[in-house]
């Protein structure tokens, strides 16, 4: 196990041999790996994105570069799905269910399935900022499967938000896996941040949780992509809970929302429905646009916690930025888009 | 009733020591199985590899049961089976064993451990899901009670709650809560099996509360640890009055076995442990009114490996001793009148009563399990904690550790029993010559139909079957200890229990040398570019994790990123995990003795991977094995010796350090390669 000289100490790094900066990977190459879909890429991209040791910054950026929609020639291919809700709804027996399904239906029929990456945010942080990562235990898949990569990260320092790696993160592996799940744990806040990320957003809960009604009417709850009710074997329970979710839903005047019941137990059921619903929801949606708005977002959030309120006003203020934002090109990445603020506040 | 905890290698070598021990006196049986045969697989499945006839016997069909007990009268013996998600199914093969041998299932004696919530909690070895696993039980106590009315179907275990940490109000609590769930089951079988019937029902209910027993702990704190199992007994008799109508003052009697106290036991000056056994002892026999009916006492050298025969003697002697030359059972009850003891018990009575509400409020013991657990990794943690500060003095180990060289262990093997590794190889090719030779139809039937009664829960309309009768069935036919599990598995789906280093609470006031720590920790951080993370993982089938816990919350508190997914992984999940996760280190732990086959296995399986971060291994790894690991590539080898986590962590915090100099970072580069 001794390590070969001029490995580094992290697992999947590339050798520092072929780095260019300061002995940090080499971001580019690990861009280009993924962005020809070279899926063995996602753990040295992942080590690099949550890096924030100077060097690894500039080689996350040139691997960024290499996955922006200008590099890619458009938006990335992978399907981004949010997949939030409150601790103990049953989002890990979900995933499950889904990644097996999502591996292994078209697998089957002789296909290859489609392959899935999974960021699962853990907000077990503690004061020592240590946290216990224990997600990806209660998600079931076959270890040997390349097909499948699961990340989990904690929810980060940056207070309220999802980890600029988590996002960074997300963006990249869209461009070598067919679907991207990024699992938070949440109701309220949560889905809000989700949706500046995923293409889909998914919100869980389980049969009789009221606060979710009372959440979705008084429009503390973003209102989800698709709303997923689980433990469907609980039957009657879970039965009313979808009849009083749509009429609510319903009397909000938001039809778009599907409503999908699912039983993660033995033999589980309505996940196909489910996978059928995201596929419908990505379908119906402008995805470039999205996207786009997203990136916009994103890159204004990213300045303010980089230059804070000072470098807001150095733009004249939120609306300015948002008018700058507007007139950049579509395909810029996010980061260009916050290097793009920050010229302009120099030059302002 | 004298027994010693026996079993490994094959049904053939475990039979001779049965016989052997009979011989030196002992009056029952206490069979130990191996772990796959405990969490259901078969000698040739994957998980099993490293395990098979570790720390017991494989048991795999009727053929392994009745090799186990040949020439042993099973009409006469008393039989305890260390068995839990797996109970069902050797009592099944243990009644069919007696059939082949003309003994009719009703003359049978003895107990099946069975106590599954203890294993959610504790030790590890479930197989199904809480709520058929339940089932399950429940089942057995309907079957045994109507069938074999002498057998105890269930064995309340407070024992291993106090090896995973337990103080003793916890023991008492988290140990009652356990009967309530499992006798609330049965209630609802009762109820509806004589249905309109009260006093039939209420008559049947005072006989299953009746074959209930206990399994305790008794720590070194022996006085305490009476007034523990005097509490037990009162809080016991009130339990049966007033939730379940007893009156049969014979049922109401607290009945217990006791294996007393391993986790006190240490590796270091192992001689000193023989005298906490017999402290040990006399916590649950100084008292009549508390005494136990059956003992089993550890071996002195249970810390350091698999005692050897001679070892087992020598616990069965200090009971002998005890029985047969003090005046310890001359008396009555000796702490009749006692103000001291009474206010103890009361003292206790008050914690466990608090704490069983505190179970009952989170819905019961079933759906306790995350509340408890967490509570005893919390326990653990602060037991360690006073150790590691000197407060709680352990002898030989944090204070008098000075010693001369050991004449005990200083034999080639260091003083325990190796089982030959050929033994795997003997076993797998064993069952796929009898899987080769049975009658597959009849085994293939058998199953679908147990399949089919276990799946019924679906169907309110169809009243559930009882378990019991098609898993003697498939015992009958042939069926293997896998092949039950799996045909389980497939209906009620598998499980992984929670790990409770989350919900254990954190040093809320680091003292200096955690301070220390977590700057050591920070500095580290800043030259790697985020934040350490290290993989903990238990190979293997063993579930004795306390370990495992105990270094995942320390390396969250020092300010790591810990990943950490409980028992049971393959080497190539470790592996995935290891390259997904992109740790910086990996801690393996491993109790059962199987590093020798598992931890190369790891290793490789990391090599395939490409991950390149170090390994250390932790767990009761003999002296003589050591350098065999490091020779495999383990960077650091830990033993319940290096009692001092901190320590280990500072360690860890180095070693990354060391690897991350020929990474070098912006502020300190070093030349790759360097």
């Amino acid at each position: 196990m001794s390590a070969s000289p001029g490995t580094g100490s992290t697992t999947g790094r590339e050798p520092s041999g072929a780095s260019s900066n300061d002995h940090s990977p080499d971001g580019a190459a690990i861009g280009r790996r993924l962005r020809e879909r070279d899926l063995r890429a996602a753990p040295a991209a992942l080590n690099l994105l949550e890096s924030v040791a100077p060097g690894d910054r500039e080689q996350s950026a040139a691997l960024l570069r290499e996955v922006s929609p200008a590099a890619l020639g458009g938006e990335a291919p992978g399907h981004v799905i949010g997949v939030t809700g409150p601790p103990g709804a049953g989002k890990s027996t979900l995933l499950s269910a889904l990644l097996h399904a999502w591996r292994g239906a078209a697998h089957a029929a002789g296909g290859q399935g489609r392959t899935v990456a999974m960021l699962a945010v853990d907000p077990s942080s503690r004061r020592s900022g240590g946290s216990l990562l224990g997600d990806r235990a209660r998600i079931e898949f076959d270890p040997t499967d390349r097909g499948v990569f699961i990340r989990s990260t904690s929810a980060g320092e940056r207070l309220g938000g999802l980890a600029w790696a988590t996002r960074a993160a997300a963006h990249a592996l869209a461009a070598a896996f067919d679907i991207v799940v990024i699992e938070t744990v949440g109701v309220g806040q949560a889905e809000t941040e989700v949706a500046d990320v995923a293409d889909t957003v998914a919100v869980v809960v389980q049969p009789g949780s009221g606060d979710v009604l009372q959440f979705l009417k008084s429009g503390i709850m973003e209102i989800p992509d698709v709303l997923v009710i689980t433990k469907a074997d609980l039957g009657q329970i879970a039965t009313s809970s979808r009849r009083d979710v749509s009429a609510a839903l319903r009397s909000l005047g938001l039809s778009s929302t599907r409503t999908v019941t699912v039983s993660s137990v033995p033999p589980p059921r309505g996940i196909e429905e489910l996978i059928a619903a995201f596929d419908v929801h990505l379908a119906s949606i402008d995805l470039g646009e999205r996207r786009l708005r997203a990136r916009r977002a994103n890159a204004l959030s990213d300045y303010i916690h980089e230059h804070g309120d000072r470098g807001l006003r150095a733009l004249g203020g939120r609306s300015a930025a948002e008018r700058l934002l507007a007139k950049q090109e579509p395909l810029l990445d996010t980061a260009a888009l916050v290097t793009a603020l920050e010229h302009s506040a120099a030059d302002g | 009733m004298m027994r010693t905890y026996a079993g490994h290698s094959t049904a053939k070598a475990s039979n001779e020591l049965y016989r052997g021990n009979l011989a030196k006196g002992q009056t029952g049986l206490s069979v130990a199985f191996d772990l796959p045969t405990q969490t259901g697989y078969d000698p040739d499945d994957e998980l099993a590899r490293g395990e098979v006839g570790k720390v017991g016997v494989p048991v795999v069909h009727r053929g392994d049961m009745a090799t186990l007990m040949d020439g042993i009268p099973l009409g006469e013996m008393n039989t305890s089976m260390t068995i839990n998600a797996t109970a069902a199914w050797l009592l099944a093969l243990y009644i069919v064993a007696a059939e082949e041998q003309g003994v009719p299932e009703e003359e049978l004696q003895g107990t099946t451990q069975n106590d599954i919530i203890k294993e959610f909690l504790a030790r590890g070895t479930y197989a199904f899901p809480p709520a058929p696993s339940m089932r399950l039980i429940a089942d057995m106590i309907a079957y045994t009670v109507e069938h074999v009315p002498k057998w105890n179907p269930i064995n309340i275990c407070s024992y291993h709650l106090q090896e995973a940490g337990a103080t003793p109000v916890q023991e008492i609590a988290y140990a009652m809560s356990n009967a309530i769930a499992v006798l609330d089951a049965a209630r609802e079988r009762v109820e509806e099996a004589h249905a309109g019937e009260e006093a039939a029902a209420r008559e049947l209910m005072g006989q299953v509360f009746g074959r209930i027993s206990f399994f305790v702990n008794a720590g070194v704190r022996f006085v305490e640890e009476h007034a523990k199992l005097r509490a037990m007994g009162i809080l016991w008799e009130e339990l049966g009055r007033e939730r379940y109508g007893v009156t049969d003052p014979k049922h109401l009697r607290f009945r217990y076995g006791v294996q007393v106290n391993s986790l006190g036991l240490t590796e270091a000056q192992p001689e000193n442990n023989v005298q906490r056994i017999v402290l040990e002892t006399l916590a649950v026999t100084l008292g009549r009114d508390a005494r136990a009916r059956a003992i089993q006492l550890p071996a002195w050298n249970e810390a350091l490996g698999l005692p050897r025969p001679w070892d087992q003697q020598w616990s069965l002697r200090i009971q002998q001793v005890m029985a047969y030359e003090t005046d310890l059972l001359e008396y009555p009850d000796i702490f009749e009148g006692s103000v001291v003891m009474d206010g103890l018990v009361a003292e206790l009575l008050d914690g466990a009563r608090a704490e069983m509400a505190v179970v009952a409020e989170h819905g019961g013991a079933v759906e306790a399990v995350p509340y408890m657990k967490g509570a005893l990794v919390d326990s653990h943690r602060q037991r360690i904690h006073r150790i590691e500060s000197g407060e709680q003095v352990v002898v030989g180990q944090n204070r008098f550790a000075e010693t001369a060289v050991s004449p005990l262990t200083d034999d080639a093997e260091g003083g325990i029993l190796v089982v030959d590794p050929a033994i795997e190889a003997e076993q797998i090719e064993a069952v796929r010559r009898w899987r080769s030779e049975r009658d597959q139809g009849a085994v293939d039937a058998a199953l679908s139909d147990l399949a089919r009664a276990a799946a019924g829960e679906d169907d309110p309309a169809r009243p559930q079957e009882n378990l019991m009768i098609p898993t003697i069935a498939a015992a009958r036919a042939g069926a293997t200890t896998g092949e039950w599990a799996r045909t389980l598995r497939e209906v009620f789906g598998s499980y992984r229990a929670p790990t409770g280093v989350g919900e254990a609470s954190g040093h809320e006031t680091p003292d200096a040398e955690l301070t220390e720590l977590r700057e050591e920790v920070s500095r580290l951080k800043e030259r790697l570019g985020r934040r350490p993370k290290i993989l903990v993982g238990k190979p293997g089938l063993d579930g004795h994790s306390n370990g495992a816990e105990q270094i995942a919350v320390r390396a969250r508190d020092s300010g790591m990123d810990v990943v950490y997914e409980g028992i049971r992984l393959t080497p190539a999940q470790i592996a995935a995990s290891a390259l997904q996760e992109g740790v910086h280190v990996i801690g393996l732990s491993i109790l059962s003795g199987s590093h020798r086959e598992l931890i190369p296995a790891v290793i490789k399986a990391l090599h395939e991977a490409g991950v390149t971060a170090p390994v250390v291994v932790g767990g009761i790894i003999p002296d003589q094995d050591v350098a065999a690991l490091q020779q495999a590539g383990v960077a650091a080898v830990y033993t319940p010796k290096d009692f001092d986590i901190t320590r280990i962590m500072h360690d860890i915090v180095e070693l990354v350090g060391a690897r991350a100099n020929g990474r070098g970072s912006s502020t300190n580069g070093s030349p790759p390669g360097a």
